[in-house]
């Protein structure tokens, strides 16, 4: 077992627990956005930083791949926590304004407006889908293809792949995934799980013995149960 | 491309193990100068390395190329201090006088561009990259001459310095006509002519008359691994040897050497295999 301080109280952890669950165990919230659970820690948003360390040395990791350490002093509120946040939640919704996931999280930290130049991604680079794809429908389908700012997700030679079945899941994991879906060309969309169906919206127009991915909604808002 | 050529690269370089993939898939692009879908297909296939994967390592290495890439490459260097020499106008001078963007091959597959991050010679920018061989402080007007001299082939051999490489003036092992073209010449010399046929095309091929040099010339172009029937143009009869390539296995094609002997190449594209049998001759 490690012990290691959160907020101030002890807390003793099995070896290679996370400090998110740690944290969780205790019951201190932490923002997460591309933290499922079922899929592998991934750390590519950020949100979930905590401070560790101190003074000079503390400095900022993402808790849902950091491991535990003994001893390790972890503040998970701390305003250089909540400041670091709040830029990422605005970068977040400089590059993608359209997410209602990305919309609630901006809001619950009481972002009204973001001051950074405004783009409509429809991508996040979190990678959901991928580890979605590959570790819970053993498809590996889809993943990550060139670097740097031309680095986006997709299927080898933009071509409808072989490996995908089609389920959905990366629709329906994704938390900017509205746009993901390029119904209007099937043969270059991610998957074509939806080519047959007739977005945007199947219960506006009528279509109720169609599945829809989205629940909640994140373009209608419409709260399916 | 051929199948069995990747499959025998794969197999050649890792004996079924996964290591190397990376050198693995520059093999792939030495031979041919990018990486054909089809050949990351086989490649996936045969490692177990899925597909989503090798193509995320084909895209992020800039070194690989999923496009077929020109004869010539030509890279400019954009780091910090070619940059700040003016770099960018270079760059932009090669795409206006080949009329492609970089990461595009000019519509003859003479010439690709690409533009670089740093190579190295920061003090001497701006850098331009032509086949391997460096041009610094290069101006606007030195743009020209880049190309054309890329064009021209600055691995042209030097056959005055290469004691490996000689001329050969060869003639049909059947009919004993000679089959040198003075009306065409690669790499400086006479052309050697023949026929040649593959997929129902038939027409002319020059081929370099240096031994040693594989330059050349053709009015069909002829896919790389594809095995060609080569007929002498003028009694028309198929050259073709009873010996096959020692590398690929290909039929080989008999001339006679006018010195005396016997020169032997193979008939697959791109495939340097050749046996010369001067008999009784001192080279
Ligand atoms: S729909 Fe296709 S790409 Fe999406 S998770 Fe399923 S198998 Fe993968
Ligand atoms: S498509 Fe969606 S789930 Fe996949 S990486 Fe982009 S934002 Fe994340
Ligand atoms: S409910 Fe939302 S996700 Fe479903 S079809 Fe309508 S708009 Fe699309
Ligand atoms: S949830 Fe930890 S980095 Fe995204």
């Amino acid at each position: 077992m490690i012990t290691l301080h959160i907020n101030g109280l002890p807390v003793s952890v099995e070896q290679g627990t996370t400090l998110l669950e740690a944290a969780q165990f205790m019951g201190f919230p932490i923002p997460t956005l591309c933290h499922k659970e079922g899929l592998s820690p991934y750390g590519a948003c950020r949100l979930c930083l905590v401070e560790i360390g101190e003074g000079p040395r503390a400095r900022l990791v993402s808790s849902c791949t950091y491991p535990a350490e003994e001893g390790l002093q972890v503040r998970t509120a701390s305003s250089r926590v909540i400041q670091a946040r709040r830029i990422i939640l605005e970068l977040l919704l400089a590059s993608c304004p359209q997410s209602k996931t990305i919309q609630d999280l901006a809001s619950a930290h009481g972002i009204q407006q973001q001051r950074f130049k405004q783009e409509y991604e429809n991508c996040i680079l979190c990678g959901l889908c991928v580890r979605m794809c590959e570790e819970q429908m053993m498809a590996k389908a889809i993943g990550f293809r060139s670097r740097g700012e031309k680095r986006s997700i997709g299927t080898p030679f933009d071509i409808q792949s072989e490996d995908c079945r089609r389920c959905g899941a990366c629709l329906y994991i994704c938390p900017a995934c509205e746009l993901r879906c390029t119904y209007t060309e099937p043969e270059r969309a991610i998957c074509g799980g939806c080519a047959n169906l007739r977005p945007p919206c199947l219960e506006k127009e009528g279509f109720e013995d169609m599945m829809c991915y989205m629940d909640p909604c994140v373009a209608c808002e419409i709260k399916k149960d | 491309m051929n199948p069995k050529q990747i499959e025998k690269i794969i197999d050649d370089h890792h004996n079924g193990n996964q290591a190397g993939l990376i050198s693995l898939l520059e093999e792939i692009q030495a031979k041919y100068s990018y990486l054909p879908e089809e050949a990351l297909r086989i490649v996936s296939q045969k490692t177990g390395t899925s597909l989503v994967d090798l193509y995320g390592v084909a895209t992020f290495y800039r070194a690989f190329s999923l496009r077929p890439r020109g004869k010539h490459l030509i890279s400019v260097c954009l780091g910090t201090a070619c940059h700040v020499r003016g770099g960018e106008i270079i760059a932009s001078e090669f795409q206006r006088q080949l009329a492609i963007k970089p990461g595009e091959t000019t519509l003859d597959h003479e010439i690709s561009l690409e533009t670089v991050n740093c190579l190295g010679a920061c003090a001497l920018g701006p850098i331009v990259v032509a086949d391997g061989h460096y041009f610094s402080n290069v101006t606007v007007k030195k743009v020209e001459e880049i190309i054309h001299k890329a064009r021209a082939g600055l691995d042209r051999i030097d056959i005055r310095s290469d004691e490996r490489i000689f001329p050969i003036e060869v003639s049909c092992s059947r009919c004993n006509h000679s089959l040198m073209d003075k009306s065409r010449y690669i790499d400086g010399y006479p052309s050697i002519r023949v026929t040649v046929s593959f997929n129902l095309k038939h027409g002319w091929l020059r081929l370099s008359c240096l031994y040693g040099s594989f330059s050349v010339d053709y009015e069909y172009q002829v896919p790389l691994d594809e095995v060609v029937n080569f007929f002498c143009p003028y009694c028309h009869a198929e050259l073709r040897s009873s010996s096959f390539c020692m590398d690929c296995g290909a039929p080989m094609v008999p001339l006679l050497v006018r010195a005396g002997g016997m020169v032997q190449i193979c008939s697959r594209r791109g495939c340097k295999g050749h046996m010369l049998d001067l008999t009784g001759v001192n080279v």
